[in-house]
């Protein structure tokens, strides 16, 4: 018997703490780069003196355009990475994402209602309750769709159906305010951007992102247990319906979270997960945290990337993960098709 | 002592009644075969055994003790499941889906630790499966994935086992060597609880069977007691007719 137990992997418990300590590590590298990287010309030591004391310029620069900009990245791209990772083992179903589910834009509905008709005025917390609250009824309606027993292509058509309806409410609502900027206000929450962001929308995002990536690892055992079917996973001593839910509230406090303080972002959800899924195996507790991280690392990379690209500010978040995630889940949905 | 005793278990679905009075035993150390025809609810007295099915009349007591008292935890370590046509959604590695037959032993935040490592791979090596260990489950046939399914819930180590239609789609090797797995498992004392379709497998293989009929009981015995001609011509409307060739019976070689 020793033999055959000695054929079983330790896990490669150690080399998962490796890899994702690199993925750590690639998300702040791209942090800081984010962080030294802008139109104002500062060396990075007189940034990070500023970003201490806050005297001068650079002080102001570091501290309220810098830092924001490159804390948000990573936490919206942490909140967008897990919530992909979470709901793809929820569905079982590799091309769910928050943003092709129509999540986000649900989300982006809320925050722009919250905007536009004066309720973020009233109290700083109605801009992303809001917004976790459209993110909340999309999700709410994919989840009792897959309850109905819906396959991919039916949780994908809704998705579309969402979103659409979401962007054209979120169009509707911004003809009707008053804001002569609104047209281009609108690009922001349609395409999702760092630019011109605050504290403030850093220190609503970092808490309901943190609370919700907590409530997705805290139902990552009854995702691996859901891989069986609900029937098995009960079984097995799972709350079925408590790992679901917890699973929809925690990607809409992320992803809801996340797109009030940056719009939409796309696709990220989408992209992450698939490239760990070589390294990490498809367990889908394995990938949540990894995936996070690994978001975080690929949006503040976005960011930099636009702004090496195009540095005077034309270029959009939501435009570069779109252009690259796009067709990659045109080449998921065609490596789908040819398996049986 | 049973270790699963069904009462006058009735399930009503609707108007319908899935179940109707029923009582039977699940005896330990025995393979118990649960036959009917298509609708006969066979499925949802194993359902209702876990917990997994309201009751709508009756009683259910799990190793001497009520259903209603287990905690969903001590339930999952007492009772496993094998449920219809069940399949690994991802293609996990093979490993890693028999180690979630152990997650009953794990918290929220606890990783398995050696003994389930152990138990896991123990039941790999049960059902013949071990080599299949690191590979992903995309990549063994529907056999063999069959045999890594059947190990996860080996794996848990429970002492009632209840499989629900195990043998349906497997070729006939498979489903004889599937048949001698659930005799293994019961001679080590654990009761075991399957549905079959096909009847004599059933016959050959389960040490008591339990005949249900649209919701009802219809016969429980032995093989020879419960299959008996008159039971199989008002159940199922079929007669036996003698195989003087030989030709129906098979073992694996």
């Amino acid at each position: 018997m020793d033999a055959t137990v000695s054929t079983f992997r330790t896990q490669s418990a150690t080399r998962d703490a490796r890899l994702t300590l690199a993925l750590l590590g690639l998300a702040l590298v791209f942090g800081l780069w984010s962080f030294l990287l802008g139109p104002a010309d500062f060396a990075p030591g007189a940034l990070f003196a500023g970003l201490f004391d806050g005297q001068g310029t650079a002080g102001i620069v570091a501290q309220q355009i810098r830092l924001p900009r490159a804390a948000l990245a990573l936490v919206i791209g942490a909140a967008l990475g897990g919530s992909g990772a979470a709901l793809q083992g929820l569905f079982c179903n590799p091309l769910a994402e928050p943003g092709v589910t129509g999540v986000t834009s649900s989300a982006g509905l809320g925050a722009v209602i919250a905007l536009y008709f004066g309720f973020a005025a009233v109290h700083p917390f109605a801009l992303p309750g809001l917004a976790i609250a459209g993110a909340l009824m999309a999700a709410a309606v994919l989840y009792l769709l897959s309850r109905s027993g819906a396959g991919a292509v039916a949780l994908i058509l809704t998705g579309v159906a969402i979103a659409s309806f979401a962007t054209a409410l979120t169009a509707l609502a911004l003809s009707f305010s008053a804001n002569p900027y609104a047209m281009s206000e609108m690009v922001m929450w349609m395409m999702g951007s760092l630019k011109d962001r605050t504290m403030n929308d850093l220190a609503y995002a970092l808490p309901l992102v943190a609370a919700g990536l907590a409530l997705l690892v805290s139902a990552a055992r009854g995702l691996d247990a859901l891989t069986l079917g609900e029937d098995a996973a009960s079984s097995l001593g799972i709350d079925v319906a408590g790992v679901r839910g917890r699973v929809i509230l925690g990607v809409a406090l992320a992803t809801g979270a996340a797109t009030a303080a940056a719009g939409a972002v796309s696709f990220v959800g989408l992209v992450v997960p698939h490239l760990l899924r070589p390294f990490y195996g498809y367990r889908p507790a394995r990938l949540i945290l990894p995936s996070a991280l690994g978001g975080a690392a690929l949006v503040a990379a976005a960011d930099v990337g636009l702004r090496l690209v195009a540095p005077d500010g034309q270029l959009l978040l939501g435009v570069i993960t779109a252009m690259l995630g796009a067709p990659f889940f045109l080449w998921l949905i065609l490596r789908m098709r040819r398996q049986p | 002592m049973n270790a699963v005793e069904f009462t006058g278990v009735s399930v009503r679905f609707g108007k319908r009644l899935a179940l109707d009075g029923v009582s039977a035993g699940l005896k330990a150390g025995a393979v118990t075969g649960i036959i009917g025809p298509n609708g006969a609810g066979k499925t949802t007295l194993l359902r209702a055994a876990l917990g997994l099915q309201d009751l709508s009349g009756g009683g259910i007591r799990i190793l001497d003790k009520p259903l209603p008292s287990w905690s969903r935890q001590a339930l999952a370590k007492a009772a496993a499941y094998l449920p219809q046509g069940g399949e690994a959604r991802w293609p996990m590695a093979a490993e890693e889906v028999v180690l979630l037959g152990r997650l009953p032993y794990r918290t929220a935040f606890t990783a398995a630790d050696a003994k389930d490592r152990k138990a896991a791979a123990e039941a790999l090596a049960r059902c013949d499966a071990s080599v299949f260990g690191p590979r992903r489950m995309d990549e063994l046939s529907a056999g063999e994935r069959a045999r890594v399914l059947f190990a996860r819930a080996l794996a848990t180590g429970a002492a009632i086992l209840m499989a629900d239609e195990p043998a349906a789609f497997l070729d006939p090797s498979h489903q004889l060597r599937m048949m001698e797995l659930l005799c293994e498992e019961a001679r080590r004392g654990t009761a075991v609880a399957v549905t079959l379709h096909d009847l004599s497998l059933a016959a050959r293989h389960c040490d008591e069977i339990l005949v249900l009929h649209q919701g009802r009981r219809e016969a429980e015995g032995t093989p020879s007691e419960a299959l008996s001609d008159a039971t199989l011509a008002r159940v199922f409307r079929i007669a036996r007719v003698a195989d003087p060739a030989g030709l129906a019976a098979f073992t694996r070689i």
